[in-house]
């Protein structure tokens, strides 16, 4: 028995056989459960020590060769399989209460188990490969039966598709790089095509397009898993490459490369939410600011950026997957998530609705609710560095406010006469209130999500010490 | 840094030359073919012939039996979508939104062929590649990424990545000879025509409950 099979091999067959179920509670309930004792075993299972069970004895090695490559998964690696596999366990587990639970459920565990492929492969570039596969199962995930393929979709296939090639070719590069040290044109060419690649894969702005239209045109919930697990995978691909090549990390550029895209990405992110007339199209807004904040975390350097970086990924979880939830309610309750179709839905809809506003103020920034601590942390830190970012990050927070407070005019604008009714169902109810909880009480006790997160520096070698 | 200089074959290096120049002119003609045509039949066809061209590049640099697997991958992607575009109701239709002139076509097409040009003899040079080599994989890759940008129908997105990947894969298979990555490359190949089988079907909507 090996890691890579238990975390995702395991994982992965699973997915297959769930293609056979027909029911939706039946699948999510399989796959959530999956992904809990993957956490659980991240969790307490020792890897590459004997374990005695009475007579028998084995053990868990971390690696495994397939076609003279390996696949490695350490005990250093476990605070983040712990992580992506509990991530996926929250997003599975709600998904049959919103009609998506066998897509997500066949497809989403599909996903996450190729995810952590390419982050456990060795040589690691040859991650870009399975990072390709895995958009590729996104593709009849995001896509509705019934309904043409919409721009959004094609989008996100040709992007992320485009982007491996740069990578795949960048990590030749860098392997020459490893064999003549100080070779600066050599150094030169990688950094441009990685950059290439990573603009593609992290869809920073021009490449970002792709994401409201897709929050559009898709299933929200499905479309949120996509948004939250893509970008964030992705990132720790990146950080992979900054682990491993001193040149790379201690490159003087690069805090001006991180610093320059993550602003641009956080005032477009900001300034479109702040426009957007569909629930959808901002939280795809949102989700490109998002990943400003996630470059800028990057670009303060050091163990603190890292930290910072992380400790946005359980507010961000917890505030995206909510949004997703809610906005898949109220379009199984309207017509479209237009906001002329959702105009005074709080009255039909409330819990739904107060989730919405919710997570869309959190992920805003506003204090009390899960996001604010780290931004305000990030915002100092900016501050002091580069007092210019910080004030883009206000521009980009008063953006991401506005839309938020529109979507709460919108939700409560209902004509008069209309009656206060709950058309949720009870697991809907139980679902939104809990997580409106969880996003108030993570504002006021932010150390809680710092205890699940404090490892996770320490996956990075060098980045993390 | 250089990539190892292709010697595959015992017939004379003036003939292996010709050889490759002939599979890069297969490959202008495909690529020019695929933008032009409007039948989805002649399209599929055109790919596979494309296939052979790319084939006998990936050839040069790796063994026959590994580029076999480039070759036998690309023509069950042409199957692929060929049984999925015949099985569904609605056949793909020609562009609305896109300057359908043949002439604008073919003059674009031609324009990618002469930059790409100049630009394979500078990556021959990089990268100690044969130039026919080099051009035929950069034509690849322009024309496919011309597709991309002037289409939004299913068909045309997935035989765009696909003339883009085959490309790729001609100037990937001189730096990377490992057959983990010949595999991998294959598949993704193939998921992609299956992703492309099931846009193209995907109006026509879930069959049983």
């Amino acid at each position: 028995m090996s890691t890579p099979i238990i975390w995702v091999f395991l994982p992965f067959c699973l997915a297959a056989f769930l293609c056979l179920l027909r029911s939706e509670r039946l699948s999510g309930g399989i796959a959530s459960g999956m992904a809990f004792i993957l956490v659980m075993a991240a969790w307490l299972l020792p890897i590459d020590t004997p374990i005695n069970v009475g007579s028998l004895s084995f053990k868990i090695t971390s690696s495994m060769i397939i076609l003279g490559r390996h696949l490695v998964l350490t005990s250093a690696d476990t605070p983040l399989l712990a992580f992506i596999y509990a991530a996926a366990c929250f997003w599975l587990a709600a998904s049959a209460t919103v009609h998506s639970a066998r897509r997500l459920s066949t497809f989403g565990l599909g996903i996450t188990a190729l995810l952590v492929s390419s982050l456990a492969v060795e040589p690691f570039l040859y991650a870009a490969l399975l990072i390709e596969m895995a958009v590729l199962l996104a593709v009849p995930m995001l896509s509705l039966p019934g309904k043409t393929p919409g721009r959004g979709l094609l989008r996100f296939l040709i992007f992320q598709t485009v982007a491996m090639p740069f990578i795949l070719f960048s990590g030749w590069l860098l392997a020459g790089i490893e064999a003549n040290p100080g070779n600066s044109m050599l150094e030169l060419q990688a950094a441009i095509l990685l950059g290439l690649g990573f603009t593609l894969l992290l869809a920073i702005v021009p490449f970002s397009t792709w994401i409201p239209v897709l929050s559009e045109e898709s299933h929200p919930y499905t479309a949120g898993f996509i948004l939250w697990i893509f970008p964030t995978l992705a990132f720790l691909f990146g950080l992979g490459f900054l682990d491993r090549y001193t040149w790379l990390r201690t490159a003087p550029e690069l805090t001006k490369l991180l610093t320059t895209t993550g602003s641009l990405m956080l005032f477009t992110g900001g300034v479109l939410a702040a426009f957007q007339r569909h629930l959808g199209r901002q939280l795809g807004t949102t989700v490109i600011a998002e990943s400003g904040f996630s470059l800028l975390a990057l670009s303060l350097g050091g163990a603190t950026g890292l930290n910072l970086f992380f400790l946005l990924f359980v507010p961000r979880l917890v505030s995206l997957a909510i949004w997703a939830f809610s906005l898949s309610v109220l379009a199984g309750g309207t017509s479209s998530l237009r906001f002329i179709d959702v105009k005074g839905v709080a009255r039909t809809h409330p819990f739904a609705a107060i989730g919405v506003v919710l997570a869309s103020l959190s992920l805003a920034g506003l204090p009390l609710l899960a996001c604010f601590p780290v931004r305000q942390a990030l915002w100092e830190g900016l501050a002091r560095q580069t007092p210019g970012i910080a004030l883009v990050m206000l521009i980009s927070n008063l953006g991401l406010v506005t839309g938020g407070v529109r979507s709460l005019a919108v939700l409560t604008m209902a004509p008069g006469g209309v009656k206060w009714e709950i058309r949720e169902s009870l697991p809907q109810m139980i679902f939104l209130a809990l997580g409106s909880f969880i996003l108030i009480i993570l504002g006021l006790f932010p150390q809680w999500a710092m205890a699940i997160l404090v490892r996770l520096p320490y996956v990075f070698e060098h980045l993390g010490r | 840094m250089t990539a190892h200089i292709p010697c595959t074959s015992n017939i004379s290096p003036f003939m292996t030359e010709t050889l490759y120049w002939i599979a890069a002119s297969l490959i202008l003609l495909t690529t020019i073919g695929l933008l032009l045509s409007h039948d989805w039949r002649w399209s599929l066809g055109i790919l596979a012939i494309q296939y052979l061209g790319s084939f006998w590049l990936v050839h040069s640099n790796w063994s026959i039996s590994m580029a076999a697997v480039k070759l036998v991958a690309g023509w069950m992607v042409c199957a692929i979508l060929g049984s999925a575009i015949f099985s569904s109701h609605e056949h793909p239709t020609s562009e609305t939104s896109w300057p359908q002139g043949g002439l604008f076509r073919f003059l674009v097409g031609s324009l990618i062929a002469l930059i790409t040009f100049p630009l394979a003899q500078n990556a021959a040079t990089w990268l100690n590649l044969n130039p026919a080599l080099a051009w035929g994989s950069l034509l690849l890759m322009g024309m496919g990424l011309l597709q991309l940008g002037i289409t939004s129908r299913p068909l045309r997105v997935i035989i765009g990545l696909l003339t883009f990947l085959s490309g790729f894969e001609i100037i990937y298979s001189a730096v990377e000879s490992s057959s983990l990555i010949a595999a991998l490359l294959a598949v993704v190949n193939l998921c992609l025509a299956l992703a492309g089988a099931y846009l193209l079907n995907v109006n026509v909507g879930e069959i049983s409950k």
